[in-house]
């Protein structure tokens, strides 16, 4: 499937700031389920700063925005060339070895209703594992915006029963490594065509890693693994360290942000 | 317990020490006094007052200095110089294996576990290798003593050991006070360490640094403990002493703010710790560090010393495998020796821990400063007791080790001279070169029967000699 993306995050601050760094993972993942056509990101009079492919295979870029400043727009604009692999991360090159995502981080630390969410979970080998644990946090935390916020944590989202994406990754990141499953975060882009579908352009999801396929994206807030319609920018512990953009603005008081993306299937 | 007096065995004293026999016999109390009072103000008007290894307590209080010499010969220094600068070749290939394909894992030698679940394991890292390999380039290695040939080593310290603020300032003051005793001796100098350190740390210049690189070192701030040691090395070492809010990165570099503009900085010395040095990719609220400084790190823009990951190296679980690093990447059979050490996380190890408690001393995994400790033969029913309970709870988070008989040295006390228990941090330079300067930091426990020298428990400072040939 072939992929358009637009999208546009916008920083105001309440005051002038003197400068603003970012670091950001933009840029789609190389591997065998996305072939990059087309890719742009600009940043209003920013300066390209240090680029590297870190460890676990993202490909990060640093901005420096000199001041004053009372805004900052990042504005990504791309064409990508996906195919459906079942979720798996074929062709992916990095060198973080599985088990350090073992761990976990403070919004994937288990709870006792997380230890017991995990436990109801069985399957014959690992991969069946993995789905039955995805299925089980799709049945227990129902999608609905509004209800948890940035910093809600995977017990927290699993007590109100409710939840965005990004609070479906982090429970099923927890389950996982309860299951000694390494579990990581995933950000990127999602197309939806259906209507009434749960809509989160910008979305998340987990990837799990199973002995003999490596990493599987599960996302279970819409109860299947990532296809065509799915573009991979970058993973992390948790939710933070995936973030696309991380930014940190000097001298400034207040900040707020608001962002729009627009998936479109382009022509060929 | 028999105890390996340093001085003397017997009525007879041993070489290193001879000279200082006629000394201390030859000494009046009142001069004693006096200039046990001026090493005293001397100390308070340096303002050298923090407390060691970021042990806490009363920044201000005055750490005592003993001015009885600790001595070693030229011959036992050797063995400890071979010994330390092995050790520290082996946990610099370790990190760069572990950050890399990870063999010694793959060989099945350290569980994957202990290095790849474990909190200083710096995932932003992996992948990546540091200009000439080196994570750790000041490796303090903690020794104590137990026999004229038993060393063996108690911790690394692979991060950013403290100290060496000490080891400058006892010798100045010593040869300030006692001007004789340096004529009388042959004392190898170690006033060499900050040309030492300098030398290292322009040797590890980034991929992207052209011509001589600019040093400095990164301070949190004046309110640290240990900000008179970061001032005093940055003035020894001709370089500039920062704070976070003196850099920024701009492009693909690092820059210090100065009176004449911005200028590029190469290598960073830094003394703070891995949360806190980029907010971008470490702990977001971080005010010490720099935004931005990892992406450059990461693309060869600037060198951080030491590398952020390298306290993997020196967690006291993975310290037990620090023999089988130098057998695995070296080649070679390990020169100085472990602290035998039981690994409470084992079920085995647990067992023989807890039938054995009152002997042993137990340490938490990742705690310092020598809380959070156990010292089975001095404390008391209760205290073991409740330690008892705290081991059954969570084993993983403590090891223990036999209580070892440490090594006196006499010391200045109020009846007069006494044996007192002391260890050695000496700190070994690595860079294009392994560096060690004769000499480091003893500490003794001043307290009659105390094993334990943290300066926050009754610990003082003294002098450390090594012999010339």
């Amino acid at each position: 499937m072939r992929l358009s993306v637009d999208h546009v995050t916008r920083y105001r601050y309440d005051a002038p700031v003197r400068s603003v760094v970012q670091s950001q993972r933009l840029t789609p993942s190389l591997f065998a389920g996305q072939k990059v056509i087309d890719w742009e990101v600009t940043v209003t009079e920013g300066r390209k700063g240090a680029a590297h492919r870190d460890g676990a295979g993202d490909q990060v870029q640093a901005w420096t925005i000199a001041g004053p400043l009372t805004s900052v727009e990042v504005r990504v604009r791309g064409t990508v060339e996906t195919e459906d692999l079942a979720g798996v991360l074929r062709g992916h090159r990095e060198s973080v070895m599985p088990d350090c995502y073992l761990r976990s981080t403070p919004p994937t630390q288990a709870d006792v209703a997380l230890h017991r969410l995990a436990e109801t979970a069985s399957g014959a080998d690992s991969l069946a594992l993995a789905h039955a644990l995805s299925q089980a946090v799709s049945d227990a935390i129902a999608y609905r915006p509004g209800v948890t916020h940035a910093h809600t944590t995977a017990a927290e989202a699993l007590a109100l029963g409710e939840g965005v994406c990004q609070d479906h990754a982090h429970a099923l990141i927890a389950v996982a490594r309860l299951r000694g499953i390494p579990a990581r975060y995933v950000s990127g882009y999602l197309f939806v065509s259906e209507e009434g579908a749960p809509h989160e352009a910008a979305h998340a999801w987990a990837e799990l890693h199973v002995p003999g396929l490596g990493w599987v994206g599960f996302d279970p807030a819409n109860r299947c693994c990532p296809d065509a319609r799915y573009i991979r920018l970058g993973s992390g512990f948790d939710a933070q360290d995936a973030a696309p953009i991380r930014g940190v603005a000097r001298g400034g008081t207040g900040e707020s942000m608001d962002v729009t993306v627009a998936i479109q299937q382009a022509n060929q | 317990m028999s105890q390996f007096n340093e001085m003397y065995q017997g009525a007879a004293v041993r070489v290193p020490y001879a000279r200082l026999q006629d000394w201390v016999a030859t000494m009046p109390q009142e001069l004693r006094s006096l200039k046990q009072a001026e090493a005293e103000a001397l100390f308070r008007r340096i303002g050298i007052t923090f407390a060691v290894y970021g042990e806490g307590g009363d920044p201000d209080r005055l750490i005592p200095f003993d001015m009885f010499p600790r001595v070693f010969n030229a011959a036992e220094w050797g063995k400890l110089e071979k010994g330390i600068k092995q050790r520290a070749r082996a946990l610099n290939a370790f990190l760069v294996d572990v950050y890399g394909r990870g063999e010694i894992i793959r060989a099945g030698r350290i569980p994957a576990r202990l290095v790849y679940q474990n909190e200083a394991y710096e995932k932003a890292v992996a992948g990546f290798v540091p200009p000439k390999g080196v994570y750790s380039h000041i490796v303090g290695v903690d020794i104590v003593r137990t026999g004229p040939d038993e060393f063996y080593v108690l911790e690394d310290n692979c991060r950013t050991p403290s100290g060496v603020s000490y080891m400058l300032e006892s010798r100045e003051i010593m040869m300030r006070m006692f001007p004789d005793l340096f004529r009388e001796n042959r004392i190898e100098p170690v006033d060499g360490y900050s040309e030492k350190l300098r030398r290292t740390l322009a040797s590890v210049a980034p991929r992207k640094c052209r011509g001589e690189p600019t040093v400095v070192i990164l301070t949190p701030g004046h309110f640290n403990s240990a900000y008179y040691e970061h001032s005093l090395l940055a003035d020894l070492m001709g370089v500039e002493l920062v704070e976070g809010q003196d850099l920024f990165v701009d492009g693909e570099f690092v820059y210090m703010r100065t009176t004449e503009g911005p200028r590029r900085v190469d290598v960073i010395y830094r003394r703070i710790d891995d949360a806190f040095l980029d907010p971008l990719c470490f702990r977001p609220d971080s005010m010490l560090g720099v935004p931005g400084l990892m992406d450059v790190y990461r693309s060869g823009g600037v060198t951080i010393c030491s590398a952020p990951g390298a306290g993997v190296a020196d967690d006291k679980a993975v310290y037990t495998y620090v023999p089988e690093m130098v057998r695995f990447y070296l080649g070679e059979e390990p020169i100085l020796q472990n602290v035998p050490t039981w690994q409470c996380g084992k079920p085995d190890d647990l067992g023989h821990v807890l039938d054995k408690l009152p002997d042993l001393v137990v340490k938490e995994v990742h705690g310092s400063g020598g809380y959070g400790m156990l010292v089975g033969p001095k404390a008391s029913k209760d205290e073991i007791e409740r330690f008892r309970l705290k081991l059954t709870e969570d084993p993983g988070n403590y090891i223990a080790q036999p209580t070892l008989a440490l090594s006196t040295v006499p010391t200045f006390v109020e009846e007069g001279v006494a044996p007192r228990h002391v260890d050695l941090r000496p700190y070994c330079l690595v860079g294009e070169r392994i560096e060690l300067v004769p000499g480091g930091l003893t500490r003794v426990a001043l307290k009659e029967g105390s094993l334990v020298v943290n300066s926050s428990q009754g610990g003082g400072v003294k002098d450390t000699w090594v012999l010339a040939e």
